[in-house]
């Protein structure tokens, strides 16, 4: 019964011909073009603008990143500079500082010198004005003390 | 689905049985029609709501339909070449998605639960309509693809290592839609028929593991189908020198 069904020329069977088969081509070819419009076309698009927009992204990254690294080197070698620069500046400053600090002490020292030698000349000086007083009184009271001596004798 | 072997008994398993209609004097194969319009319905259902709103960052249904886009090119340019893929991709594609749908539905919708007045639901594929149909449709694409590519010399791929090629070449012709069809529909058939005999036999968890089986089958035979249909087209706008 099987067999009959399966190779039956008249009525049905497993290899039964007829126009579904030219039918279900047409709708298959149908199917193609719509299927076409509907999802290979727009999909399509859309994973062909992301696959362009990640080439894109990446070359303009990478570019960016060069950038970034050529800026960066850039920078180190300003701020080495501006050590240095700052550096000497430091180091001038110190110098100056130090030679102002001489010079005012060279003079200040020379001053005070100065001035004490002044005094000690006034002193001096004073001093023999004085011892001059002094003997000049020493005689006046000698003679006088002489001069009472030698005239109640 | 246990009380199956009572509703249909083994002698009347519906093999080579079809629910005719008639349109003018053609007649067709109507549960045919009727599986592959819902399968046609899905695939674009799934299309129209997975291209509704596309965004470069894809969500939901986008990512499967662009994995899907994906896995078509990569088949098709492997198959086909750098050169003309792009022609043939939707051909490939809605081939390989009609047969995987097609498959994929008769092994998992339980079509058999809807009573017909003769002959019973199930793959599109199943019928040796559909997949000869396919089959010719790749034929003519091979052809097409060859002679608009390389115009009468595509008749050079006949004798292109020796003349003597010629008559293997013409045969391969034949064979090459006859090999197409009747692999997928073997396949698909054969699945059905196993699983409806071993529900008849044992209703139970054993007609699970074949039903596994099955889907796996009918992923590999869609594969099988779209590549080579891919290689056929391939091999006709080959340049050899």
């Amino acid at each position: 019964m099987t067999s009959l069904f399966l190779f039956g020329a008249s009525e049905g069977g497993l290899f039964d011909f007829d126009a579904t088969l030219p039918l279900m081509a047409v709708q298959v070819v149908l199917l193609t073009f719509i299927l076409n419009t509907l999802f290979f076309k727009p999909v399509g698009k859309v994973v062909e603008e992301r696959e362009d927009y990640v080439t894109t992204s990446r070359a303009e990254a990478k570019q960016k990143l060069a950038e970034v690294e050529r800026l960066e080197s850039d920078l180190k070698a300003q701020l080495k500079e501006a050590r240095l620069a700052a550096q000497k500046v430091i180091n001038d400053a110190e110098q100056d500082s130090d030679k102002l600090y001489r010079e005012a002490m060279a003079l200040a020292t020379a001053e005070a010198n100065s001035s004490r030698e002044k005094a000690r000349l006034e002193i001096d000086s004073q001093r023999e004005a004085a011892l001059n007083q002094l003997k000049v009184d020493a005689d006046k009271l000698g003679d006088l003390i002489v001069e009472r001596l030698l005239a109640a004798k | 689905m246990g009380l199956l072997p009572f509703v249909f008994p083994f002698a009347e398993l519906e093999v080579g049985k079809h629910l005719y209609w008639q349109i003018g004097d053609l007649r067709i194969h109507g549960q045919v029609f009727m599986t592959s319009w819902i399968v046609i319905g899905a695939l674009l259902a799934l299309v129209v709501v997975g291209t509704k709103k596309m965004e470069r960052d894809p969500r939901g249904v986008q990512n499967l339909l662009e994995f899907l886009w994906d896995y078509i090119r990569d088949l098709a340019r492997t198959q086909i070449g750098e050169k003309v893929y792009r022609d043939w991709m939707p051909f490939i594609g809605t081939l390989f998605l009609f047969i995987f749908v097609s498959n994929w539905g008769g092994a998992l919708v339980p079509w058999r639960l809807i009573r017909l007045p003769s002959g019973e639901l199930g793959a599109p594929t199943a019928d040796i309509n559909t997949t000869v149909a396919l089959a010719l449709l790749v034929s003519l694409s091979y052809f097409y693809a060859g002679l608009s590519n390389k115009g009468l010399r595509y008749f050079e791929y006949y004798v292109h290592p020796t003349p003597i090629m010629l008559p293997f070449k013409i045969v391969e012709d034949f064979t090459k839609p006859l090999s197409l069809s009747f692999r997928l529909f073997g396949n698909i058939l054969a699945d059905e028929l196993v699983v409806a005999v071993l529900v008849f036999l044992v209703p139970l968890v054993l007609p699970v593991p074949v039903m596994f089986l099955g889907l796996f089958t009918s992923a590999i035979q869609a594969l099988i189908f779209a590549t080579l249909a891919a290689y056929y087209i391939g091999e006709a706008v080959e340049e050899h020198h």
